[in-house]
């Protein structure tokens, strides 16, 4: 039904955002890997010329990488394991019928919408502090020593923060999900006797996987770049330097654009291989 | 979906939903309470929940040291700017991917996706530079340039599945009529995609108002937005409860607000049509 006409337009059209995007990914890519195969310490002696694969042995055998690449895992897989856990309990239960469904909907939303700078802020006060957090008050009432959270369980510390930012989403994403379930099937198998754990493991969970790794890998792209909630409550420090913060402090703090630019590519590659995975999920679901 | 349960069921399930519902809410409704507290309350021990002697006072006092208005006004203006831009540049692509799609249709759309997975850490020192050469470091259009292309490909996205929804067969009958492809954009498919740019423009707003790694890294003094002043508050020197709650009540007010409006475009936009 396309005539030439309207295909040229339609390829018109599509040129600003499609030029621009190649612009935005190819420009700075290009000078990544450029400055990953160079001795460039903006404040020390400039550009000192091509050292090749210098920087990426450098990158990886620094005593910072292996402890960054743990923490890194542990953040992630510590954010997932908490969200998807709850997140699965939770929209189950917001599933169910009740009063005031609505408004707990929106009360349990509300923390994906604070910003990370703040909620990483008012955690770190107002809760973590070990003289005048809430926690510290709670474990004094219970007659207990208050935790200095960031400093005696800094990553336990911020995966709480992140899951608290996360957990709306994928409890959202799985109370979706969790709705498309034809309640038919339940009730069948609920006058068919089988228990309440068994119609969970038989026939919501297996509903509710392709979501669930869904979840996964939309959260994981998320978390490998978690920054500010990091920045605000601990700068790196106590273990808590993930790969990009690493990363980061190498280029702007430090300054050895180098050795950061090829900290960027293995983050580059990492993100891909994530991406791979949830770039098929969702080319399967354009072609349906 | 109306289950029949007994009243008793019905209770539980409304009780323990309740519960929850408030322990996740708590930090913010703990901040919100916080920011009407005197300094001396907000660190009393034992807390004092509700009854303390409310005073708007942090609020005031906000504004007249910080300035707060000027970093408000600064994420007002790039949130806004980078989503209006980003809109006007992703609706004629959305819409001709939609209606007039071709063999390549969805390796762009793949592709576009793919930039969005490109960790920022990743090219942080070439933006850096090409900010100073630019002039741009430290600028509210800097910013918007940056979080424009950032959210461009969830903006196509979003309006990708937002038109895919309209029936091609209105478009037919509208050329059947004679209409040109001016006005079928104009009078015919407009009205219908209305609702559809209104949700992007909202999530979209939303996920610029709280980008907190491209806001810290590119601004200073002049056109820090609310991501970097709060962060400011992380100095020891700004450790004061009460304000920090206050500033923070301001900060996240306002998208709060937003975001339970948009909560449902909210599973579309950010799994890229994969939950529906």
């Amino acid at each position: 039904m396309a005539t030439q006409h309207s295909r040229s337009a339609a390829r018109l059209m599509m040129a600003p955002a499609v030029i621009l995007l190649l612009g935005w990914m190819l420009v700075p890519l290009v000078m990544t890997l450029w400055f990953s195969f160079r001795r460039y310490l903006p404040l020390r002696g400039g550009d000192q010329g091509f050292v090749w694969f210098e920087n990426y042995a450098r990158f990886v055998t620094s005593s910072s990488f292996w402890p960054s690449v743990l923490t890194t895992l542990t953040i992630v897989g510590g954010v997932l394991v908490i969200t998807v856990a709850l997140g699965v309990l939770l929209s189950m239960l917001l599933d169910q019928p009740m009063w005031g469904q609505g408004v707990v909907r929106i009360l349990v939303i509300a923390p994906f919408f604070v910003m990370p700078t703040v909620s990483a802020l008012v955690w770190k006060n107002m809760f973590m502090d070990p003289v005048n957090g809430l926690f510290a008050h709670l474990w004094r009432a219970f007659g207990a020593d208050p935790i200095v959270w960031l400093s005696d369980l800094p990553t336990f510390s911020i995966i709480l923060i992140v899951s608290w930012q996360w957990l709306p989403f994928a409890t959202l994403i799985l109370l979706t999900a969790i709705q498309s379930l034809d309640s038919e099937q339940l009730e069948a198998a609920e006058m068919d006797g089988a228990p309440p754990l068994k119609r969970f493991w038989f026939i919501i969970l297996p509903h509710l996987s392709r979501a669930i790794t869904i979840v996964i890998l939309i959260q994981t792209i998320f978390l490998l770049s978690i920054f500010a909630e990091i920045f605000v409550t601990t700068g790196g420090a106590f273990g808590t330097r993930t790969l990009t913060y690493l990363i980061y402090q190498r280029v702007l703090e430090s300054q050895n654009v180098g050795l950061g630019s090829a900290g960027g590519v293995y983050a580059i590659i990492l993100a891909n291989i994530v991406a791979l995975f949830l770039m098929r999920i969702v080319g399967k679901n354009l072609d349906s | 979906m109306a289950r029949a349960v007994t009243p008793r069921r019905k209770a539980i399930n409304t009780a323990l939903a309740w519960t929850v519902g408030i322990l996740i809410f708590f930090p913010i409704l703990w901040t919100i309470l916080t920011s009407f507290k005197t300094e001396a309350e907000a660190i009393a021990s034992p807390p004092s929940f509700l009854f303390f002697d409310w005073t708007l006072e942090n609020y005031g006092v906000v504004q007249e040291r910080s300035n707060y208005m000027r970093f408000l006004w600064n994420s007002v203006i790039i949130a806004g700017g980078s989503t209006l831009l980003g809109v006007l540049i992703a609706v004629p692509a959305a819409w001709s991917m939609a209606f007039v799609p071709s063999k390549r249709t969805k390796d762009i759309l793949l592709w576009m996706l793919s930039t969005k997975m490109l960790p920022a850490v990743g090219v942080l020192y070439p933006i850096y530079l090409l900010f100073i050469r630019l002039g741009l470091l430290d600028t509210r259009i800097g910013l918007v340039i940056v979080l424009m292309l950032i959210n461009l490909p969830i903006i196509v996205w979003m309006l990708y599945t937002y038109f895919k929804e309209i029936p091609g067969e209105i478009l037919e009958a509208a050329r059947m009529d004679g209409a040109s492809l001016r006005s079928e954009i104009l009078y015919v498919l407009t009205p219908m995609a209305v609702p559809g740019i209104a949700s992007t423009i909202l999530l979209n707003f939303i996920l610029a108002w709280n980008e907190a790694f491209w806001t810290l890294n590119l601004t200073a003094a002049g056109a820090a937005p609310l991501t970097a002043f709060i962060a400011s508050y992380s100095s020891p020197e700004g450790l004061f409860y009460a304000k920090l709650s206050a500033a923070s009540t301001m900060a996240i007010a306002p998208i709060l607000i937003l975001g339970w409006f948009s909560q449902k475009q909210l599973v579309r936009g950010l799994t890229f049509g994969a939950v529906k």
